[in-house]
């Protein structure tokens, strides 16, 4: 019990010490990041729509999307997305950039391990919860959309 | 043909989602993975209540490019096939959706890892 | 008693510290022997390169002291990665009796204590005590892939790449050890991985409390105390607690981990790692000592004594802390016998492991 109460006022304390660092620099870098990222998209979005008239829209984003995973995989790949990363904070997680990037890295990381125990086990390790989590969701969702 | 009022809105609206994201990550010390589930299922709860189609409308890359659109565009996918094939339909249609995406994020990651290898941290930052 | 006072003579004839290029830009730039350039060592894995660097350093502080591998009787070590597989892989190369110990950044002191009551009581002559860490392989292990852009709270530290490896010797040399601390394992509750130096900060009070104690020193007598690898936060946290305990730690207190980076480079809190207090200890700690600048040090690492499973599954982080203190003999080098000593040893070796010595010169 002394013990706990200790825990407590000792965890109280760290917290107290802790430096406050400004918030506003690294918001305002999330927002720059984040933004720039979707203004790319937005640019693939008008020049897929330029160049294949046909495609329907859903088509176009589709095809926007995996364009910016394929850049993100390769800028991870030679090293550069951890630095963008570093910077932006939450501007380079939220865009599906985030989520190419936590897919990738464990790769190529984890290629040491060989590649059905190191590429193939290890590529989920981060982004595996939100495949599940959306597999998961889209069939609840499913289910509402059925029933109602 | 290129408005330029389009990049206008996804810089700022994609920008405002990721400010949002980065509040949360220095109040709660909130992990990468945690994040990208908790906007994806902001994304689907925002499908299932119909708001974002229009907000897709206003917002345009900055709407879909974010983890949000790509959990709408599950729950979407899953929602159209229900009422269109039936049961099979719920389980279909989710991942049917977002395959172009899922498959490019796992080919690309697997030829670059086997291009690539880790490099260490330059330190600074 | 948790302090043991070493009966006979016991010293550490040399040390040697090898460092990544990071540490190698740091303000200690000068005390360390040898700068990697390259961190991958021309090694395949980061795993291996770790192994390299351990190696290099055994071999490298043998013969700075003037010994054979053969007059080794034990390397007493252990690193950071899973089942300390870095030092138990080296040990498999040197042909040595191999002491493997886990104490997580607090390896360095464990080590040099354990050797030190070995060569005490007289089981030993000479002995190497060793670990290293390295940033990559340690960052793969605890936290996450290096490519995955991330950012780090401000709380959080900086492994170091690098370690030092010491000789623990009955030759005398400037350079005694006076007794040592085992510490006890405290846990103040702390459970973000990403903040060590307040989960170890009570450890190393707790020590250095029980140490001054058992040994009726006072702080005003050591010239400098060191702790492990704190950080700038932990050593803040030391001096409040020992502040509680009406202790003050004046100018003469420093941490490692604050120590060996630059000020301008974006490292957080400062270095950690098993490898920052062996690498600061056996190169500025006895470079100085050497010099007679410093005449009793106290150096306190610590470690702390979690994994990613129990970070998991919500446990709070354990801390650690084991303290030796290094004397400064004068009159050294007028020990008569200094010589003698040295040639009997290796001469006592040379007979009795002559089979031995053939295979082990790599």
């Amino acid at each position: 019990m002394d013990k706990d109460k200790r825990n407590i006022n000792y965890n109280i304390y760290v917290e107290s010490k802790v430096p406050k660092t400004r918030a506003w620099p690294s918001l305002i870098k999330a927002f720059i990041l984040g933004g720039t990222i979707c203004a790319i998209g937005q640019g693939f979005f008008d020049m897929y729509t330029y160049f294949f008239p046909n495609l329907s829209e859903s088509e176009v984003s589709t095809c926007m999307l995996m364009s910016i995973i394929f850049i993100t995989c390769l800028l991870t790949g030679i090293g550069v997305y951890d630095v963008i990363g570093a910077w932006g904070g939450a501007g380079s997680v939220i865009p599906i950039t985030g989520f190419s990037n936590s897919i990738s890295s464990p790769a190529i990381e984890f290629k040491k391990e060989g590649i059905i125990y190191g590429i193939c086990v290890k590529m989920f390790t981060i982004a595996g919860p939100v495949i599940v989590c959306g597999v998961v969701g889209s069939i609840v969702c499913g289910f509402i959309g059925y029933f109602v | 043909m290129i408005n330029i009022w389009d990049y206008v809105i996804s810089f700022l609206v994609g920008g405002f989602i990721c400010f949002l994201a980065q509040i949360l990550v220095i109040r709660t010390k909130i992990t990468t993975a945690r994040i990208l589930v908790l906007f994806l299922i902001i994304g689907m709860i925002l499908e299932v209540f119909n708001i974002y189609a229009p907000f897709k409308e206003f917002a345009k890359a900055g709407a879909t490019v974010p983890i949000i659109g790509f959990g709408a565009s599950l729950a979407r996918g899953a929602m159209l096939a229900a009422k269109e094939d039936g049961i099979i339909g719920i389980f279909t249609g989710g991942l049917t959706a977002s395959a172009g995406g899922i498959a490019m994020a796992i080919f690309a990651s697997f030829i670059f890892a086997l291009i690539f290898s880790s490099k260490t941290k330059r330190g600074g930052h | 008693m948790q302090t043991y006072k070493l009966k006979n003579n016991v010293y550490i004839l040399e040390g040697f510290t090898m460092v990544g290029p990071l540490e190698g830009k740091g303000p200690l730039k000068d005390y360390f022997d040898y700068v990697i350039q390259d961190d991958t060592l021309k090694e395949k894995t980061f795993e291996k390169a770790e192994r390299k660097l351990l190696y290099d350093l055994i071999i490298n502080a043998v013969d700075k002291a003037g010994l054979k591998l053969c007059d080794i009787d034990f390397f007493v070590g252990g690193d950071l990665l899973n089942q300390i597989v870095s030092s138990s892989y080296t040990a498999r190369e040197l042909n040595i009796p191999f002491i493997g110990l886990y104490s997580a950044c607090a390896n360095m002191t464990e080590s040099l204590a354990i050797s030190s009551i070995f060569v005490d009581n007289k089981v030993a002559n000479n002995i190497v005590a060793a670990t290293c860490t390295h940033f990559s392989s340690a960052e793969r292990q605890y936290r996450f892939p290096l490519e995955l852009g991330n950012q780090r709270p401000p709380t959080a530290q900086w492994t170091i790449t690098g370690g030092g490896a010491s000789i623990v010797s009955n030759i005398p040399s400037k350079i005694r050890i006076d007794s040592v601390t085992f510490g006890k394992v405290i846990d103040y509750g702390i459970s973000d991985v990403n903040n060590m130096g307040a989960a170890m900060a009570p450890a190393a009070c707790d020590t250095i409390k029980t140490h001054l104690e058992n040994t009726k020193h006072k702080i005003s007598d050591y010239d400098i105390i060191l702790t492990g690898d704190l950080g700038k936060l932990g050593s803040e946290i030391l001096i409040d607690l020992m502040e509680h305990e009406n202790i003050i730690l004046g100018q003469n207190y420093s941490d490692c981990g604050c120590m060996i980076y630059d000020k301008t480079e974006k490292v957080f809190m400062g270095g950690s790692g098993a490898g920052c207090s062996a690498s600061v200890l056996n190169s500025y700690v006895l470079y100085k000592m050497k010099k007679g600048d410093f005449k009793r040090v106290l150096m306190v690492s610590t470690g702390a004594l979690m994994s990613t499973t129990t970070s998991q599954q919500g446990d709070t982080i354990p801390g650690i802390a084991h303290a030796i203190e290094l004397v400064y003999e004068a009159n050294c080098d007028n020990f008569p016998n200094n010589k003698i000593i040295k040639a009997k040893n290796s001469k006592l070796k040379n007979s009795k492991t002559k089979a031995k010595n053939n295979k082990s010169k790599i």
